[in-house]
């Protein structure tokens, strides 16, 4: 959290400086609308992190908390009426530029998308294009951002092929999305990501889609290239096995807003906010859930849903279905509070076991 | 990609030989001689057994049949009756002005839907989106030769800058004989540019949501770029479709749009030829264009295996 408001003075051309030294990503009280019938709803509201150089952050959340829309907001991919209302999103590019990308144009993105940030995308059964080959495919983001003859192309993409471990990759270069299994599609999806050369990939449930094995060699896959290459990637999942696979910090989200943050092994060995907990508790366990007669534990189920981004209720968003609940805890928002170094909580209740 | 051809192929002569058959039926089947009809109340019995016997009526009816697929197969509809020459020599002097009309009304339909409906699909929602959907339905219910007239009321007859009438005298120039297909061309073009704008709406609607497109837009490309190379050809299979049908449609408007423009067309030799009781010229018309109807699908077909690497019939 040291890191997450540096000071910034807007420099000519709209760049900025003052972001700490080895940090690639400042978001600051980023907050994201979309309008509606209903109200604004605020599907980001108020997130600051930091994504430090060749680290993975994890964003954790259940469905709706608003993970994959922060993830496009700083790729810019907001679908219009929603817009990106407030807040920074500092990014330095590998030439040390800082920019602020929530003040970016789309013409100014097109050189960040790409060359500077790559994403993956949680479908890939459905995030290629199905009338494009594979390796056109992976083949076009190279060509958008740099001069290269065709034959010099098609040995790069073999290249990238290789890098992701497709087997055959001088014949499945030519293949379609639809010849291919959901685990070499996202593959094709990672060397895609990785064409140019990205200083953050963007990683949007990578693995949600797809089986379980296959799960664990693209997780295998991207620690792998993470190591090697030295990006930096933040991760947005809900599943916190994954959490603990790749993560370094986690930041955890309900219902728009960051409710923790912390790393890795701080987060899963003293978990702080009740949101946090009951998540680990509802994660399934086979040691723990099952003994040798075959006896089952219940499963932790949290009760109820993140409710709609329009109706939260006045005080803490969690205190609906929080086993902890106070009255206070209805009354106001929260802050966030450090209970350790680098670690953040957005609970009033110091007092839980 | 071979099979798939050839079947196709034999698909359409299957098609072709069930049509013939139910023209040379529909032929006879309706009531009275033909011979007699064509000949008027005022013939003698001797001209109306003469034409029978020209016309081979006299014969038994699988001999009839035996003789019309015979020279169908070496490309002989028959002889006009009135013309006094065979059928194929009088739709191939008809064929120009059809020809191009309709190749001109496609061209025009595509020129506006295509930009239209791509446009007011990315834009949806939007004033341009509203107004040009108004206008879409409003054209959609025009008919092509009201608006027909009324080009040629306006273009025609007041500014002077397209001729009203005819295709020309027999020795005018090509540039000549396609000035006079500007307003029918258009007539026809702006009445069915309406259906293919609206499914190209919805068409690009549906995939400007979809995954590959927001892959696109991630890759730093210009939106020109994300719409037109990663959305339309997605987009692109029942636009296709939309086209072939109304390119069919479009044959059997231009029969009204060239009685309305005076274009000496296959559809004016029709119309005379109903009228006239021409019974070899409407069986050889109907065939053609029926021909022509199984033609484009067959070419929207090979359009698909081309456009979609996922389409194995």
């Amino acid at each position: 959290m040291s890191a997450a408001a540096p000071a910034t003075m807007p420099t000519s051309g709209g760049e900025i400086d003052g972001l700490a030294e080895g940090v690639v990503l400042a978001v600051t009280d980023l907050e994201t609308h979309f309008p509606s019938r209903r109200g604004v709803a605020k599907a980001v509201d108020g997130v600051t992190f930091t994504l430090p150089r060749g680290r993975t952050v994890a964003v954790v959340g259940e469905s709706g908390s608003g993970k994959s829309v922060t993830s496009l907001s700083i790729m810019g991919l907001i679908a219009p009426p929603g817009h990106v209302a407030g807040g920074r999103i500092l990014h330095r590019d590998r030439k040390g530029v800082v920019r602020d990308l929530a003040k970016l144009s789309n013409a100014g993105f097109r050189h960040i998308r790409g060359p500077e940030i790559a994403m993956i995308f949680q479908e890939p059964m459905t995030s290629l294009n199905p009338l494009m080959r594979v390796g056109d495919q992976i083949g076009e983001m190279i060509a958008l951002h740099e001069r290269i003859s065709r034959r010099a192309l098609r040995a790069r993409v073999i290249e990238l092929l290789q890098l992701v471990e497709i087997p055959e990759p001088e014949t499945r270069i030519d293949a379609y999305p639809h010849q291919m299994s959901g685990g070499m599609r996202q593959r094709v999806m990672i060397a895609m990501a990785l064409a140019c050369r990205p200083n953050l990939l963007i990683a949007d449930e990578p693995t949600t889609a797809l089986d379980v094995t296959i799960q664990a060699q693209i997780l295998a896959l991207l620690r792998r290239l993470q190591a090697d290459l030295g990006m930096s990637v933040l991760f947005i999942t809900h599943n916190l096995g994954v959490v603990a696979e790749i993560a370094h910090e986690v930041v955890v989200m309900y219902a728009g807003r960051v409710v923790e943050q912390a790393p890795v092994g701080d987060l899963f060995a003293r978990p702080s906010h009740p949101y946090t907990r009951a998540l680990l508790a509802s994660t399934p366990n086979i040691a723990r859930d099952i003994d040798a007669e075959g006896r089952r534990r219940p499963l932790a189920a949290i009760p109820g849903a993140v409710p709609p981004i329009t109706a939260l209720p006045p005080g803490c968003a969690f205190a609906p279905r929080c086993a902890h609940v106070l009255d206070a805890c209805r009354e106001g928002r929260p802050g966030l509070v450090a209970i350790a170094p680098d670690h953040v909580t957005r609970c009033i209740r110091r007092d839980l076991p | 990609m071979t099979r798939v051809v050839v079947r196709r192929l034999l698909e359409m002569a299957l098609v072709m030989a069930i049509v013939v058959t139910i023209v040379f039926v529909i032929v006879r089947i309706a009531p009275g001689d033909p011979a007699a009809m064509m000949l008027g109340p005022d013939a003698t019995a001797k001209d109306v057994a003469d034409l029978r016997a020209r016309l081979g009526l006299d014969q038994s009816l699988p001999a009839q049949y035996g003789r019309y697929v015979w020279g169908l197969l070496h490309g002989d509809l028959g002889q006009s009756i009135f013309l006094a020459r065979p059928v194929t020599q009088a739709l191939w002097e008809r064929a120009e002005p059809t020809f191009f009309l309709t190749l001109f009304s496609i061209l025009i339909a595509c020129g506006i839907a295509l930009p239209v409906g791509i446009l007011s699909a990315y834009r949806h929602g939007s004033v341009f989106d509203q107004i040009t959907s108004t206008v879409a339905m409003f054209a959609a219910s025009i008919p092509s030769f009201w608006l027909g007239l009324v080009l040629m009321q306006l273009f025609a007859v007041k500014l002077g800058w397209f001729q009203p009438s005819g295709y020309g005298g027999p020795g005018a120039s090509l540039g000549e004989r396609l000035n006079h297909l500007v307003l029918p061309a258009c007539a026809l073009g702006i009445v069915s540019s309406a259906l293919i704008a609206r499914f190209t709406r919805a068409s690009m609607l549906d995939v400007l949501g979809d995954d590959y497109v927001r892959t696109a837009r991630a890759k730093g490309m210009s939106e020109i770029r994300v719409v037109l190379l990663h959305a339309f050809k997605n987009a692109l299979i029942p636009i296709l479709t939309v086209i072939g049908l109304t390119a069919a449609l479009l044959i059997s408007g231009a029969i009204v749009t060239e009685t309305v423009f005076g274009l000496p067309g296959v559809g004016s030799l029709v119309v005379s030829a109903v009228l006239r009781r021409d019974y070899p010229v409407i069986q050889g018309t109907l065939l053609v264009v029926a021909g022509l109807y199984v033609l484009i699908n067959f070419i929207i077909d090979m359009l698909y295996l081309v456009v979609d690497p996922r389409v194995r019939y």
